[in-house]
């Protein structure tokens, strides 16, 4: 197959890109010519890959993620790695090492993360498609705010070999773009069973977007439209609901009693699976090198230290106090517990409904610098985390604005079911467009 | 020293011997190989890579756990022990943890009163080998130290012993016996450096118990043991507590030392691997077809060959001497079992361990042929010795090798049986030169005669036939006294 490339020069006003790929090659198939961003938690060979992160400057993979090579095999051009809250830890993309990322729809305003990057990049009209990764709503939360479509899919649907590991139980890959189609065909070319990721199944996807949800069951759970929830938000979250109601579709009232749990099971969970996953980063072999003159505790401190950001600093050490002996039963086991009862609502939730719709956020996206405490920032996950303790798909879809700023309409289904949310949401986008 | 108040467990870390690792398709030969040349993406922990079980890993610990009659948990999974090392590329090492492959279990040993002893296992779990460091001078004092990834994602099998154990000799007998079972089980290799490594739990009844780590050889762990216990019984022995802590056995000086308690205050921060599933391979046990086991051989080489019960332990010992006794004695095994039993368990090791020599390279056609030799009486034990000898050294200097015959020939060592005009003019000669001899068996003392064989058999360089020589030389000494 003849090697071809398209040029792709963006101006990049809104630092989406950690590394642009000018003339990147690309071959024939699906997605040829088309360029596709990647998050920088993601491996691409031969291009750096840094999440975010001074602990990994200078890192270039020597092999692709199972998603990059789909990728490439498609046809796709990769435009470059898009910017991100470090290793993901984050809901603005302020905590990358490298500055923020500003929203395309107000420069005065964060994109949402963490996949702030790759949101922003298709905002801003540089690349149709990109791929994010959604641990708590790292996908979900900048398409609300960015005003485009994110897919975060079930658990298990696409391979996570070559994600760098935030919190593995929690975290798939997912397709981001401009429609629900655009989403939709990404979809078709990452999912699948990858042998060397033990937790995929053989679930591919292909498929095409229907419109016709008549007859569709939708459960309304009473906790997406409590206190906390933005008034304005809900409201416009609730009239994309009735247009959804005008297509066919009706409505249940429901409760997800667990939700009080879901926030502390999640950050525990994913605090101590980050505590693990981010001890390997010592300097020993590759990223900034550590002192080699040191003894090599000192040196792993030395590199450490400098090389991650507060917020990561500040969930491993959440992460190792909770995984430290006689808490493990406290915290890890109990919100493990926890989780299990989520995994259970939604599964009695699901008897009855087809799918679950409420707001993707509880506000839109916030100014550059508003969430200053990290308890504050943590709370914004609330409606996002969800999904990921029970492992289910959640697809968010613009319908409208609040204070001129985008809101995203949230829909989750049974697990496996994505082809159901992104059902649900191009009937929206239809109805709307 | 009266060790019934010694309390001895073992765990031991065994190297699967698979093709390739436990979560990656590297190939597991490395050790003829430069340093991390065996290494990829997933043992090199890079950021990104996963885990993918090697199933036959598994197969290969549960062929263990059915041979050690272990129970196979019906769910079992892994887990990261999380510590700081720089050998260790994940800063995690993935093991099983509070849901082991399998539990319980025995291994039956010789006891040193004599007759079996089970020897209670508690469990067995699979776990990955980090890599190792190469030290540039020594630890303390090197310019710097190396990594070397090869190691690293080698599958492992930690077996745990129960605290069964009551003498050093025990321990050694235990380990013995594991190698044998796992050698015949096809599933390990001890041949190779580092398959192998024990850390043992000490303790003198009613005392704290003292973890010893790092022990890499087989005879070092008879060393450890020995040292720990009398060091134990000095520290009680001048009144003071043996304190509960870990120490490393430095095998070159023979010696445990206290580890620095900065390592003994790791927490491991165990928690379940979430990138690999759980484990249901309990209803594989029943598909699994063990091969015959050292025990049963050792029975069998009674019952077939008609071997002593010493001579079967021995030869069942190890994998490749049994099967080298097979195959010498697969020729005429009614006439050459007793010979070759007691010519391979007796001499031919002590001719090995003697030159610190592997049984490979003992050519068992040419053994066999030494036996036949002997066999027929063509040579004498103490001959038979001196061609064994030549055959090893030959082999061990890399000579060009002759078959037992031509040594035999060129040394002129064939018994001179018939040939009386040699033994006697020898037997004369040695009486004559000992007169105080012929004067003791005179006086009736039974010394004297076998002196005046040894005198006899010296020059005539052992080739005389002992039995025609006995009666050759009562018969001498009669005329002498006529």
């Amino acid at each position: 197959m003849a090697e071809k490339s398209i040029v792709f020069e963006p101006e990049d006003r809104y630092n989406a890109f950690l590394t642009v790929c000018n003339k990147p090659p690309h071959t024939d198939g699906k997605l040829a010519g088309i360029a596709v961003a990647v998050k920088d938690n993601i491996s691409t060979r031969g291009i750096e890959t840094t999440c975010a992160s001074r602990i990994l400057k200078g890192y270039v993979p020597p092999y692709d993620a199972h998603v990059v090579g789909l990728l490439r095999k498609s046809g796709a051009a990769i435009a470059g790695k898009t910017n991100m809250d470090e290793f993901g830890m984050g809901t603005t993309t302020e905590n990358s090492a490298f500055g923020p990322t500003l929203n395309p729809c107000d420069t005065g305003r964060v994109p949402g993360g963490s996949s702030g990057g790759s949101a922003a990049a298709i905002a801003a009209g540089m690349v149709r498609m990109a791929l994010g990764t959604d641990t708590g709503g790292s996908i979900r939360c900048p398409a609300a705010f960015c005003g485009i479509t994110g897919l975060k899919p079930s658990y298990g649907r696409v391979s996570r070999y070559g994600l760098i590991a935030y919190a593995n139980s929690l975290e798939q890959i997912g397709p981001m773009g401009k429609t629900v189609t655009d989403v939709s065909t990404l979809m078709e070319v990452i999912a699948g069973y990858d042998r060397h990721d033990s937790t995929s199944h053989n679930k591919p996807y292909t498929h095409t977007p229907k419109a016709d949800i008549k007859g569709l069951k939708i459960g309304i759970p009473a906790e997406y439209f409590g206190p906390g929830v933005d008034p304005a938000v809900a409201g416009v979250v609730k009239k994309a609901i009735g247009r959804l109601e005008e297509l066919g579709a009706t409505t249940v009232p429901c409760s997800i009693p667990s939700m009080e749990y879901a926030l502390a099971a999640y950050y525990v969970t994913c605090t101590c699976e980050a505590s693990s996953n981010l001890a390997r980063f010592d300097g020993v072999r590759y990223g900034p090198a550590a002192d080699t003159k040191k003894q090599w505790h000192d040196a792993y401190q030395e590199v450490r230290r400098a090389g991650f950001g507060t917020e990561v600093r500040r969930r491993i050490m959440l992460g190792t106090f909770a995984l430290t002996s006689g808490y493990y039963g406290k915290y890890y086991a109990k919100a493990q517990v926890a989780r299990e009862n989520v995994r259970k609502d939604f599964q009695r939730i699901f008897d009855g409904v087809d799918v679950i719709a409420g707001p993707t956020m509880p506000t839109v996206a916030f100014k550059l610098g508003e969430k200053s405490d990290p308890l504050s920032m943590y709370l914004a996950d609330i409606l996002t985390v969800p999904a990921n303790l029970a492992g289910i798909p959640a697809i968010s879809v613009p319908c409208g604005k609040a204070d001129g700023m985008p809101v995203g309409l949230q829909i989750m289904g049974r697990h496996f079911d994505d082809e159901r949310v992104v059902d649900v949401a191009y009937a929206y986008e239809q109805a709307v467009i | 020293m009266a060790e019934t108040d010694v309390i001895i467990g073992l765990e031991v870390h065994c190297q699967l011997d698979t093709k390739s690792k436990l979560f990656c398709g590297c190939d597991t030969d490395y050790r003829s190989d430069g340093p991390n040349t065996h290494v990829c993406p997933i043992c090199l922990g890079l950021p990104g890579a996963m885990p993918s079980l090697n199933k036959r890993a598994i197969e290969y610990a549960m062929r263990v756990a059915k041979a050690l009659n272990c129970t196979v948990i019906p769910e079992s999974e892994f887990s990261r022990k999380n510590y700081f090392y720089p050998d260790l590329d994940k800063a995690y090492q993935i093991t099983q943890y509070d849901k082991p492959l399998a539990e319980g279990g025995y291994l039956e040993i010789e006891s040193d009163e004599g007759g079996e002893r089970k020897i209670r296992l508690t469990r067995i779990h699979v776990e990955e080998d980090p890599g190792r460091l190469v030290h540039m001078g020594n630890v303390e004092r090197g310019k710097y130290s190396l990594v070397d990834y090869n190691r690293a994602g080698i599958p492992l099998i930690e077996i745990v012993s129960e605290p069964d154990l009551r003498s050093p000799k025990e321990a050694r007998k235990f380990l013995n016996k594991l190698r044998a079972t796992l050698e015949y089980l096809n599933v390990f290799d001890s041949d190779k450096e580092g398959s192998l490594r024990v850390d043992a739990n000490i303790s003198i009844v009613g005392s704290e118990r003292v973890e010893v780590k790092n022990i890499t050889s087989y005879k070092g762990v008879e060393k450890a043991l020995t040292f720990e216990i009398t060091r134990q019984k000095n520290v009680l022995r001048r009144g003071q507590r043996v304190d509960r802590e870990t120490r490393h056995f430095l095998e070159s000086r023979g010696v445990t030392q206290s580890a620095r308690s900065k390592e003994l205050e790791n927490d491991y921060r165990y928690f379940p691997e979430p990138d690999l599933r759980p484990l249901h391979v309990q209803s594989w046990v029943k598909d699994i077809v063990l091969p015959e086991l050292p025990d049963a051989r050792r029975e069998r080489f009674m019952a077939q060959y008609g071997c002593s019960l010493n001579h079967a332990r021995t030869l069942t010992g190890e994998l490749k001497l049994a099967n080298f006794f097979e195959t010498v004695v697969s020729s005429d095994p009614k006439g050459l079992s007793t010979l070759a039993a007691t010519w391979i368990a007796d001499t031919l090791i002590g001719e090995l361990n003697y030159r610190d020599m592997h049984l490979d390279p003992v050519d068992p056609e040419s053994f066999t042929g030494l036996v036949h030799l002997l066999k027929a009486g063509t040579i004498t034990d103490k001959s038979g010795v001196e061609v064994l000898r030549v055959m090893l050294d030959q082999r061990l200097k890399n000579e060009t090798r002759e078959i037992p015959a031509a040594i035999v020939a060129r040394l002129n060592l064939a018994k001179t049986a018939g040939d009386t005009g040699a033994v006697t003019t020898a037997i004369e000669e040695a009486i004559t030169e000992n007169p105080k001899a012929l004067e003791d068996y005179r006086a009736g003392k039974a010394g004297a005669l076998n002196f005046l064989v040894g005198q006899v058999m010296k020059k005539t360089r052992g080739k005389a036939d002992p039995g025609e020589l006995n009666r050759m030389l009562i018969e001498a000494l009669r005329k002498r006294e006529a």
